[in-house]
Formats: C-alpha cells, structure tokens, sequence
C-alpha cells in the first residue's frame, strides 16, 4: 500500500508540472520560470505538439490516469487486488518510454534543456521505479504458490 | 492514511499557488525579450509606422505585433492571411499594418528575421520576404543553426539586389527600428506574439482564422450576411 501512496504522491506532482507547461502552451502564462530561454525554445519548438496536441497535455493526461489509479488502489475495495500496481507499472512504463524520445529530442535535436522537462523526466522515472518491481513481485508471489492476499 | 491525504491537499495546494502566481503577469507587464542586449533607438526609427498593406481609405486599420520565428505568427502568416488579404485588404475594406516584435528572449532568430524583412523593405520586398519567411519556417525557426545562409537563398528568391541586402543586413541597418517597433507593442502591453489591435482596440485572436477576421470586420462595417 505504501508504494501506491508514493505513486499517488508523485503523479501529483508530475501533474502539476505537466499543467504549468500545457497552459503555457495554451497562452495562460505569460513567460516560463525557467532561469534562461531554453525552456521556451523547447515548448514553442516544433517538437512541443505531436498531432496537433501540446505535448504537455498527454504529461497532465497521463499523470492524471497515474494518479487515480494509485489512488483507487488504496480504496478498501482495492487495497488488496494486484491490478492497480499493474495498470500504475504499465502507464509508467509507457510514460517513461515517451519520457526517454523527448529527452533524445532535447539532447540530440534542439540541442537545449528545458528544466520542467528534466524534472517531469525525473518524476516519472522515480514513479516506474517503484511502481516496476513493485507488479513484478506481486506476479512472483502469486505465481510461486503463496496465499496471494489479492483475493 | 489520515496523514497522506493531508500532505497530498498540501503538495495539490503548493501546486496550486505556484501555478496561480505564475499566470499573473510581472510588475512591468514586460515579456521575455527584456533580456535582450539594448539597442539604441533614433527619432527616425521611432518615425517609422511598420508595414502597411490596404488602402488610406480603409474603414478598418489591423494592426499585429508578430515574430516571423514564431510558430503561430507563421501558421497564421502562411494559412490565414493570403486570405485575409484576398478577401478584406483587396477589396479595399481594412488596412493591415504589420508590427515588428520580436521575442528576442524567447526566440534565437528574431531579430535576424525581422532584419531580413527590414532589408527587404528597402527594395519594396517586405510582403515577400515575409511570405518567404513564415511558409519556409520548418526549415530555420526554432533550430541551432545560424540561418543567414539560408535566409540569404530565400530572399534571393524573391528577386532582390543581394548587394544591397547583404550590405543592409551587415550593417544592421534597421536594428534600431526593430527596437523601436518593440518598444512601443511593450509600451501596448504586447504580452505574446501575435497580437492585433482592431481600430485601436486589442482583439484576443492568438489562434485566429480568416472567418473571425471576415466576422468582425462584417460586425464593424454593419455588414449582415
């Protein structure tokens, strides 16, 4: 259960960062508290919109899913069921993924570092690295003939 | 559990306020481009008016402050406005003034672009470079290398004397009217790019298209369709 109020906490605040960088884009704020230009180089560069959708805005959807998730999963109906961990380690992983391509595209492409990026990057990082192990060991004690607590 | 909940209305809280005094703007109103190195500003740059599009006569005078490096004011360059210009400034129903303002802060090619359109001004190419500018925009804006070169090859397109526009542009020959043109959208409080003023009057038209303009327009001209 600790590990799902972890989670929960952490999704927060990757959607509180995901939000500050989609209202960004969508006009809201006037200039990103960045210390220098790149955050904004990064957000108004071609590589801010994929589809036609502020990058940021799949960060405040997925974040948003993380966190109900993990906090569902804390519900006394749930607390014990293995799918919450599940579906949280399947989102990350996801997210991460999505995480590392942006992070190529800033290094190797724009050649600049937006810090709200690293940070989002940093968040959902720590947030498969709990989340990870987390399923995978529930898939092993269940598989290795203990009681799972699950049912 | 009680404990959790708590600090996590807390972290939601913090999250809150610190979005919240960000969305409020700074004591002078002033955006990104404040950064940028000073340049100096004469009465003749002042004099200038920016670049005008439509007839004296025009009941209605557009003014857009605009960055040809950003990637609205190119959408809207390259999609809308021939448009706008067919429909409303061709047939003699608003006048367009064009606003040099260049995030120089935010943008790394700003100012160069606005002095390639300067440059092209002085041979009468300003819409030109203009167009040449916003529909080739994916190749230069936004991106590490320097784009003089490429600049170069667009405006020799557009049929100007490249001795003359190399000239201008080495000598930076209208720095100061870009500065002057900057200064006075922040002296309008210009807080983003693009930004119109319709008869004076600032219009919130950021994501705007053809038919918003043909509507107002037909709404100030007591047009009914």
């Amino acid at each position: 259960m600790r590990h799902r109020q972890v989670i929960a906490l952490l999704a927060l605040v990757g959607f509180g960062i995901a939000l500050y960088l989609w209202l960004y884009k969508l006009g809201y704020l006037g200039r990103l508290q960045c210390g220098s230009g790149t955050c904004e180089y990064v957000q108004t560069s071609s590589y801010g919109d994929l589809w036609g959708v502020p990058v940021a805005f799949y960060g405040v959807v997925g974040y948003a899913l993380i966190f109900a998730v993990a906090l569902a999963g804390l519900r006394p109906a749930f607390v014990s069921r293995r799918w919450p961990t599940q579906l949280v380690a399947a989102l990350a992983a996801g997210g991460w993924l999505f995480t590392l391509y942006l992070t190529y595209v800033e290094l190797f492409v724009l050649h600049a570092i937006c810090r709200w990026c690293v940070s989002s990057a940093v968040v959902i990082t720590a947030i498969a690295v709990v989340a990870i192990p987390a399923a995978v060991k529930r898939d092993r004690g269940a598989g290795s003939g203990e009681r799972s607590p699950m049912v | 559990m009680k404990r959790f909940y708590l600090l996590l209305g807390l972290v939601a809280v913090v999250g809150a306020v610190l979005i919240w005094q960000a969305s409020r703007p700074s004591t002078g109103g002033a955006p990104a481009s404040d950064d940028a190195a000073p340049v100096p500003v004469t009465a003749a740059d002042s004099a200038f008016r920016g670049y005008v599009l439509g007839s004296d006569s025009a009941p209605v005078e557009i003014v857009e402050y605009a960055d040809y490096e950003c990637p609205v004011c190119a959408q809207f360059g390259a999609v809308q406005f021939p448009d706008i210009r067919q429909q409303l400034i061709e047939t003699g129903r608003i006048r367009w003034r064009f606003r040099d303002f260049p995030l120089v802060g935010v943008h790394r090619w700003s100012r160069l672009s606005a002095l390639v359109v300067a440059c092209a001004s002085e041979q009468g190419k300003a819409w030109e470079a203009m167009d040449a500018l916003f529909q080739r925009h994916g190749e230069w804006a936004q991106r590490p290398p320097d784009p003089t070169g490429l600049f170069a090859d667009r405006i020799r397109g557009i049929g100007l004397d490249m001795n003359g526009y190399r000239a201008c542009m080495d000598a930076q020959r209208y720095a100061g009217r870009i500065e002057a043109s900057r200064q006075e959208g922040l002296a309008r409080n210009v807080g983003g790019t693009p930004t119109f003023f319709v008869n004076g009057r600032e219009y919130n038209f950021r994501r705007a298209n053809s038919d918003e303009f043909l509507a107002l327009v037909d709404s100030l001209t007591g047009v009914r369709r």
